[in-house]
């Protein structure tokens, strides 16, 4: 039964590297910036939108008409932030600001670097301040400076004048995962060489790995299952294609396999066999690495190999009773 | 129109780090709870299951269907899901029940947002061009929103300190909260700004949790034999991602929502809105035309506690627990999504 479990965490990072189309209104945008310029587009009622969208955002019509504006305006409003976090644009404390464009009838969404919170205020004229390099990208601006300010630095000529119909979008995005209790006792267990499952008290399925329910019945699983080493082979795939930072070398065979005594099948490696030998039914054990090696991982088991036993039939698969240990 | 009653809501408790308890964890003991209220006792039981929840939260791929494992899904159910607010799970069974394709539906909502940093995570739903990625956070939008109110003389700080203090005093009543307490708003203004204009005190905390709710046509809830609370009107609206084209002072959404759904068509005893920072209860109040009759959050709100994409769902819950337990005959519920109340939608409930 299930005892209070240690907590098990991970930190990660998520990347999601996207590179999205601009389409030609956001593309003509972009392509401005990466010149030094602002432009805005025309609405329907004749005010200009900045930045430019595609469609009206009231009476829904394509806009078509760019409009160039100044890049220097008014701040509508302001925040600001004393202790930036690791993504903003600066790492020193700035505000956020609305800043409405001379030429301009809606604010837009950037940075400003006045120093200190007691430079800000609404109605202040900022202006913008370039950056050295430009990509086509909202970091062209790097940031908006009080209109007083003098800026010195030397600006690089835009490398290219082509129409801009991509850009790059990477997101990272970092977190601590937290095993489940079910997990956690699971890999706990994995650490000590020993799979331990959990039974189903209602159909009395065994789940290994557990999740901490019965997914056919939604109820809670807590008892706990210890399983031996032996399992069957449900279903599988050989596996040509390499994959990046895998060491495995291709053709190698995943498997679905079931161990005696439970009732679902999880994902793991077959060796030490043909691949042209592996069949469905076919009788399989685990083969772990050196104890020194465990950790919280089911890579403590290097891979599943044939053993001298009859085949399941497909109709038992899942349906075994453990009688090996 | 066809009514449709709400017979059973749960939540958790506000927590802010869920720790050890995967979503299936988080999710099952609001559905043994809304299971046992009903009387029925499983997802087997009724005819369309929804849920709302955002993987981004916590980061993990499909968390929404590792979700399912909690519903006892076998054989196959009739399941949907929103990466949203489970309000709008709501929305969309309610939607089911009007077509006469369901006479009885489970919702649920979840969120884990302990394992990232919310408002950064948050960014990335924001125009993809433009707003993501300067990595511009849901703080500093709303905090150049008080502003905007506080430059115009519409809202002073106080104002803001007024709802912050009445949101944590309902809450020492609420055991599922997690911040509460007696402050008055002299405290609350002596302490320092966090992303000026606004203090911590004017944010809602992160919170792991999640709730559920049955709803069902009134035939069904008589046959069942529960007590129940009835929607009369629902409707939700949204207004454009090009943030420079918003009054940020007004939440015209919230108004026409309001107005479709019949706010208007009667006394509102009790309202609870889903205002994440202090001075959008004010904007919501006002879009909504609510009166000094109104009990505004008496559960504390998400102030004082907001599972993202679980809040919306329990504001309904809460007004439809507090008619169904005689406490109030009519009310209004609101939740919203996006920056500075982006989208909107407005329940409005009656005593049978
Ligand atoms: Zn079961």
């Amino acid at each position: 039964m299930s005892s209070s479990a240690e907590i098990l965490s991970q930190a990660f990072t998520l990347g999601y590297t996207y590179t999205r189309s601009t389409g030609p209104i956001v593309g003509q945008f972009l392509t401005s910036l990466r010149a030094r310029k602002m432009v805005g587009i025309k609405a329907s009622d004749g005010k200009v939108l900045v930045p430019p969208v595609e469609f009206d955002p009231v009476s829904a019509a394509a806009l078509t008409e760019f409009v160039d504006v100044a890049d220097a305006g008014v701040v509508k409003t302001w925040c600001w932030v004393k202790e930036p976090r690791k993504a903003h644009p600066s790492d020193k404390p700035f505000a956020w600001a609305m800043i409405q464009l001379d030429g301009a009838d809606t604010p837009m969404l950037h940075w400003v670097d006045a120093g200190d919170e007691a430079a800000m205020s609404t109605g202040m004229r900022v202006k913008v301040r370039w950056a050295e390099e430009t990509k086509g990208l909202m970091s062209d601006v790097n940031g908006f400076v009080p209109e007083a300010v003098a800026l010195l630095g030397e600006l690089k000529p835009a490398t290219s004048d082509e129409q801009i119909t991509g850009m790059e979008a990477p997101i990272y995005l970092t977190y601590n995962f937290t095993a489940g209790k079910a997990t956690a006792r699971y890999l706990q267990s994995m650490k000590k060489g020993k799979l331990v499952g959990q039974r189903c008290p209602n159909c009395r399925n065994v789940y290994i790995p557990p999740r901490g329910s019965c997914a056919a019945c939604g109820v809670p699983t807590e008892e706990e299952v210890t399983l031996g080493n032996k399992a069957t082979v449900e279903s599988f795939t050989i596996v040509y294609i390499p994959i990046p930072g895998n060491p495995i070398k291709p053709p190698y065979v995943i498997a679905n396999l079931v161990l005696d005594g439970a009732n679902l099948s999880f994902l793991h490696l077959l060796s030490e066999c043909k691949n042209e030998d592996v069949r469905i039914g076919m009788r399989v054990e685990a083969l772990w690495k050196p104890e020194a090696e465990w950790g919280y991982a089911m890579e403590n088991i290097q891979y599943f190999k044939p053993i001298d036993e009859p085949d399941v039939p497909v109709d038992q698969i899942g349906k075994l009773i453990d009688e090996g240990r | 129109m066809r009514d449709v009653a709400i017979v059973a809501f749960a939540q958790s408790n506000c927590q802010r780090d869920a720790g050890a308890q995967n979503e299936v964890e988080l999710i099952m003991p609001v559905l043994t709870e809304v299971f046992k209220q009903t009387g029925i006792k499983s997802a087997q039981d009724v005819d369309f299951t929804c849920s709302g929840s955002c993987d981004y939260q916590q980061g993990a791929a499909f968390a929404f269907v590792a979700g399912v494992d909690a519903l006892g899904a076998v054989p196959p159910i009739k399941e949907s899901h929103v990466e949203m607010d489970a309000a709008w799970a709501l929305y969309e069974a309610w939607l089911k029940i009007q077509m006469g394709s369901a006479e009885s539906a489970l919702l649920y909502g979840f969120g884990k947002s302990s394992p990232g940093e919310l408002p950064i995570v948050l960014s990335q739903q924001l125009d993809p061009y433009y707003l993501a990625p300067l990595w511009v956070d849901t703080i500093a939008f709303a905090a150049m929103q008080a502003r905007t109110m506080l430059d115009s003389g519409e809202i002073t700080e106080a104002d803001m300190a007024e709802v912050v203090a009445r949101s944590r005093n309902n809450a020492l009543k609420n055991p599922h909260a997690q911040l509460k307490g007696d402050q008055t708003v002299a405290d609350l203004l002596k302490e320092a700004t966090y992303v000026s204009p606004l203090r911590r005190h004017d944010c809602c905390p992160i919170s792991d949790g999640a709730c559920a709710m049955i709803i069902c046509t009134i035939e069904k809830a008589e046959e069942w034999g529960k007590p129940y609370a009835i929607i009369k009107g629902i409707d939700h609206r949204i207004e454009t991602h090009h943030i420079g084209s918003r009054d940020l002072s007004r939440s015209v959404s919230t108004e026409i929502a309001g107005k479709a759904a019949g706010v208007a068509n009667g006394p509102v005893d009790v309202a609870e809105l889903y205002a994440p920072f202090s001075h959008q209860e004010i904007i919501l109040k006002k879009a909504l035309g609510l009166g000094d009759d109104t009990v505004i959050n008496p559960s504390g709100g998400v102030l004082a506690g907001n599972v993202m994409m679980a809040s919306g769902l329990s504001r309904i819950g809460e007004v439809a627990m507090r008619i169904i337990r005689g406490e109030a005959k009519r009310g209004v519920a609101h939740a919203t999504s996006g920056p500075c109340l982006q989208q909107n939608l407005i329940t409005v409930l009656e005593a049978k």
